[in-house]
């Protein structure tokens, strides 16, 4: 299957790769959220780590890392980028389509944006809950 | 070195240039169709035709009058598999108890699809389950046997792993039990040595293309005697090939078969050895530079020129996609919308995320040392990388088991 350029951009330079920690440290630390979705079975797994300045409110970085095909890596690579700066509630709205449209990512692997989705959200959702954030 | 290479000879072969030049007057000044008895157009084709059916039967130790040309090795798989199972029935069609068939879970799709017809007809088949090694013995077969089998269908070489089932001891057991015996030897003829009667075979499938031959072209052995293999056509019309396949003949198309027939008699045993030692070559770099690689199969029933390695911890697609001067398959089939892993390697036992995370790659006689050194260099190097990406290579060294986590499967 062709990738687009855009999504071979981000593969072959993904933005943002790593993490702030050992899984052992980031459960530790208040400022860290972690969105870890999907599962090596289906061939996709997210592992996505916001940093949230509690002063702002505003998330001041992010890191990834990912197991799946190349759609799926420029997903969350994508993710990453577009999370910088941003609020919880401005992450939060982030829709997988606009994932979809800016990669052109044809049906078949509409799943890999879906799938970032779910990690921004399970990210954004942990760092609350660590925080004892309500929010509906 | 031309890039990408080209390691994918167990999809497709390039036609060898000498098949090639041998085909090309078969297609303008030698026209003639071999039907036609009454001119010299249609006697230099049949002469052609004749010439091919030699050399294919040479190439399997068989009788040349044994040999039906096919359009490849699916055709071939289904006239034998449907053809002999209509022709053995033990019940009339449109009732139940036809007959039992034996197969293995690992067979290719147009041997699993034909069996799969024939249940819905009326017959039974048994998918016999490989161990972990993927090869299915004598033995198996034998506890699988009953009074009504009428047909084992096992193939030689597999196709995604390179394994190789014993078939001299299946076909000597099925000669025993009265039972046909047919196997796929798609991945084998031509490759491997053949001799049908000392090896027991009443039907063997093979193709063309996989052999540096032409595509659209293939051939069916059906033994003449003892036993003497009967088949309903599966295609009707002018008769030709004995009745079995009728259908004017394609005769570009089987001179070359026949000229790649030749051929791979001729260079098969040096081939074989070269092939061999470069698949080692390839299978020893990568195994000592990476940890967490697994090479598929039993680790020598296999065909020299095939390997099949799983990568912990990173996924087939993207790994082929960052070896992009490699041409080669994947065993996950990510691109579906399924996100089905290969059956094939599901079958063994290998888990769904090492099948998602597994390369074929298949030598041929194109290939040379030099690029099996860059491929090697190419896959450690985007497993490497990708690794560096992957959360699961993480929690690996970090010691946490990624099989006890509790993924939220999507």
């Amino acid at each position: 299957m062709a990738y687009s350029e855009k999504v071979i951009d981000h593969y072959e330079h993904p933005r943002n790769v790593g993490t702030f920690g050992t899984q052992k440290e980031i459960k530790e630390r208040k400022d860290i959220g972690v969105g870890l979705v999907g599962a090596p079975e289906c061939g996709d797994v997210m592992q996505l780590q916001i940093k949230v300045d509690p002063e702002s409110g505003k998330i001041e970085d992010a890191k990834f890392k990912c197991f799946g095909c190349g759609s799926a890596i420029a997903s969350s690579s994508l993710a990453t980028e577009w999370l910088k700066g941003r609020t919880l509630e401005e992450g939060e709205s982030i829709k997988n389509t606009e994932i979809v449209e800016e990669l052109s990512l044809p049906p078949v692997k509409i799943h890999c944006s879906v799938l970032a989705e779910d990690a921004i959200k399970a990210a954004i959702e942990d760092y609350r809950h660590k925080n004892g954030i309500e929010h509906d | 070195m031309n890039k990408p290479i080209y390691f994918d000879n167990a999809a497709t072969t390039r036609c060898d240039p000498r098949v090639v030049e041998a085909m090309l007057p078969y297609f303008t000044e030698k026209f003639g169709n071999p039907g036609s008895r009454n001119h010299s157009f249609g006697w230099v084709a049949e002469d052609a035709v004749e010439t091919a059916r030699r050399q294919v039967a040479a190439l399997l130790g068989a009788d040349r009058k044994e040999v039906i040309f096919t359009s490849g090795a699916t055709e071939s798989n289904n006239l034998a598999i449907k053809g002999a199972a209509s022709m053995y029935a033990k019940a009339p069609a449109g009732s139940s108890g036809r007959g039992h068939i034996i197969t293995a879970m690992h067979e290719h799709k147009a041997v699993l699809d034909p069996c799969k017809r024939l249940q819905k007809e009326g017959f039974e088949v048994t998918y016999l389950e490989p161990p972990a090694d993927g090869v299915i013995t004598a033995e198996q077969v034998a506890g699988a046997l009953r009074d009504d089998t009428i047909l084992v269908t096992i193939m030689w070489a597999n196709n995604e792993i390179g394994t190789i089932n014993d078939v001299p001891g299946i076909g000597a057991l099925c000669h025993e039990r009265g039972v046909i015996f047919h196997t796929d030897a798609t991945q084998w003829a031509g490759k491997m040595p053949v001799d049908v009667n000392k090896d027991n075979i009443d039907l063997l499938s093979m193709s063309g293309h996989k052999i540096y031959g032409p595509k659209g072209v293939g051939a069916l052995y059906v033994r003449r005697r003892r036993p003497r293999v009967r088949l309903t056509a599966i295609q009707e019309g002018g008769g030709q090939e004995r009745g079995m396949r009728s259908g004017t003949l394609n005769v570009p198309g089987i001179v070359g078969l026949g000229a790649a027939a030749a051929l791979c008699a001729e260079e098969m045993e040096a081939e074989r050895e070269r092939l061999g030692a470069m698949r080692r070559r390839l299978e020893t770099t990568i195994i000592e530079q990476l940890d967490e690689v697994q090479v598929n199969g039993h680790p020598d029933k296999r065909l020299p020129h095939l390997t099949n390695i799983s990568f912990g911890f990173v996924e087939g697609e993207s790994l082929m996609m960052a070896c992009k001067d490699i041409a080669m398959s994947s065993g996950s089939a990510c691109t579906s919308a399924s996100l089905e892993p290969s059956y094939v390697l599901k079958s063994l036992g290998v888990g769904d995320e090492l099948a998602h995370s597994s390369l074929r790659l298949s030598l041929g006689r194109f290939n040379t040392e030099e690029e099996v050194d860059f491929a090697a260099g190419q896959i450690v190097e985007s497993v490497r990388k990708l690794r560096d990406l992957s959360p699961l290579y993480d929690m690996h060294k970090e010691g946490i088991d990624i099989t006890k986590i509790e993924w939220a499967a999507h």
